[in-house]
């Protein structure tokens, strides 16, 4: 069992990144064409180039206070990926870096806690909710299942499986759906019947850190 | 995929720097932030207009750096909004202290980094947002219209405004008017290829367009088979008539677009269209604009604008400008 404290350590935010790598390259062409069929085909190419830069980042951020490796990160994120996800996944590092008493450990509630302020702040930015077609419709039920696990102390291993299953189910609960937000809004009935990318990523994301989180 | 390219990764970079050096007489390029300025400082108490957006629409935006237009451009990966740090650098360097305006297209993207990048600039600064696309439907409770060619329109009226004195709050107030005063519709004939993806964006076949087409290549309001120019352009004019309903014999102007790999010829048998089918509906054309301004890389097609104008938005039109995309009166 890992030690409570090495939940967002640096080395456990670079890890993660190239775990998270890996499997982002292995559905890359899956990921092109949802995006292909209800955007232009760019997501894929700005979560690749936001991971590789992350990772890039290992030596300048490995002895930095953890605040600071966030706000580096959040930084690269911004600036080197652009589009949406550069702005989300930005924000999303920006409210994770402001989090109080980084100095301190940060055990599993407390990590929990940073997710769920993340894409708190992302909601902001993006003015999305549940049931538009974007990264929104895994990453809201996530951060609300977090939520429940933290408040109910539940047993940390069956509560990430359980996290696993909600970011698979509403990341296909996004074909169903018409967009209202982002560019696939653009395409009223037709982008129905379709994945959304974003979600896609999102769930390939959250499946990736639980699953090497429950492995450790 | 048949393009110029050294290195994928240095697209941009080597576009950029070919772009400072072909006009080095008016603007220069900034990277890492990557933004284009103008040459000169900007006058102190005139407005700063900042624009941007993925590359890929060239000459929107950094074309219409220079005088009587824009102040800078903030170019993204293509496709893709640039990143707050550019607006925030391009901001910090062209404000004379009279305040920046941001002029941004209606995109998710756009929008989120736009706002973050005002959110970190901390001079004087307001924004407007471009959303001329009827092929779209407007909803407050969606991400609406899309901002497309008239953005140029509005690029070059505000930016008079802003040279002859206007303060941020007219030029907002202009932009506004301008950019309610326009409608936009276009038409795809083929798709585009971005470099980094090296195939086309969406497949379409030999006989068919997509109408009300965006400017990255997202599908519009629908897949037909290709028909005559005369019964394209009165579908598009249907569509921007239906929206902006001018009143009779009010004074307009024309703008027909190429979306960047349709030639001029074809552009001006479109403008002939267009006027013919305007004047039978008693709508006046009193200026024009045609070729290749808001692209989608080397995408066949056109988009046709309408801006109904009032003599604040003719006498601005008129004002003159020197770019590298648009220079007249100077």
């Amino acid at each position: 069992m890992k030690k409570e404290t090495e939940f967002m350590s640096i080395n456990f935010l670079i890890s993660q990144a190239k775990n998270i790598q890996k499997v982002i390259d292995e559905n890359a062409s899956e990921i092109e064409a949802l995006d292909q069929n209800i955007g232009d085909g760019d997501h894929i190419f700005n979560i690749q180039r936001g991971l590789k830069l992350v990772i890039e980042l290992e030596g300048t951020i490995k002895d930095l206070p953890l605040a600071k490796a966030l706000n580096t990160i959040a930084m690269k994120v911004l600036s080197g990926i652009g589009g949406s996800s550069g702005a989300l996944f930005g924000t999303f590092f920006i409210s994770m870096a402001k989090s109080p008493d980084l100095d301190k450990d940060v055990n599993f509630s407390k990590a929990c806690e940073m997710i769920i302020d993340g894409v708190k702040a992302m909601k902001e930015r993006g003015k999305a909710d549940v049931g538009e077609k974007t990264m929104m419709d895994v990453l809201i039920p996530v951060s609300e299942k977090l939520s429940e696990i933290k408040n109910n102390n539940s047993e940390m291993k069956q509560g990430l499986n359980e996290v696993i299953k909600i970011a698979e189910d509403r990341m296909l609960s996004t074909k169903d759906m018409l967009a209202t937000k982002g560019r696939a809004s653009f395409l009223g009935e037709r982008a129905k019947g379709h994945i959304d990318p974003g979600a896609r990523s999102s769930q390939l994301i959250i499946d990736t850190i639980c699953k090497s989180v429950i492995n450790q | 995929m048949k393009k110029f390219i050294n290195k994928t990764d240095d697209f941009l970079k080597e576009s950029l720097n070919g772009f400072g050096k072909a006009h080095s007489d008016i603007i220069q390029v900034n990277l890492e932030p990557s933004f284009v300025s103008r040459k000169n400082k900007t006058k102190e108490g005139k407005v700063s207009l900042i624009s941007g957006g993925g590359s890929g629409h060239e000459p929107m935006h950094g074309g219409f750096v220079g005088h009587g237009m824009l102040d800078a451009a903030c170019p993204g990966f293509v496709f893709s909004a640039p990143a707050p740090d550019q607006m925030q650098a391009a901001a910090e360097h062209v404000d004379s202290g009279a305040g920046v305006l941001f002029i941004v297209k209606n995109y998710s993207g756009d929008i989120m980094n736009f706002q973050m990048g005002a959110e970190m600039y901390s001079g004087k600064n307001d924004s407007i947002v471009t959303n001329d696309d009827v092929a779209v439907e407007d909803s407050t409770f969606t991400t609406g219209r899309r901002g497309v060619a008239a953005t140029v329109l509005v690029e070059k009226i505000v930016g008079s405004l802003a040279e002859n004195g206007g303060s941020l709050e007219e030029c907002k107030t202009l932009g506004e008017k301008v950019n309610k005063n326009a409608g936009t519709m276009g038409v795809a004939f083929t798709s585009c290829t971005v470099p980094a993806a090296g195939k086309p964006t969406f497949d379409i076949g030999d006989d068919e367009m997509e109408f009300g087409v965006g400017i990255h290549g997202e599908p519009g309001r629908k897949r037909e088979k290709i028909q005559p120019s005369k019964t394209i352009v009165g579908n598009i004019l249907d569509a921007i008539l239906d929206n902006l309903k001018p009143e009779k014999n009010e004074k307009t102007l024309l703008f027909v677009n190429g979306m960047g790999g349709t030639p001029l010829t074809e552009l001006y048998l479109v403008y002939d269209d267009a006027c013919q089918i305007l004047q039978s509906k008693g709508v006046e054309i009193t200026r024009s604009l045609v070729g290749n301004y808001c692209t989608s890389l080397e995408m066949q097609g056109a988009s046709i604008t309408l801006l109904k104008c009032d003599e604040e938005i003719l006498k601005n039109w008129d004002a003159p400008v020197h770019t590298a995309a648009m220079r007249w009166g100077m």
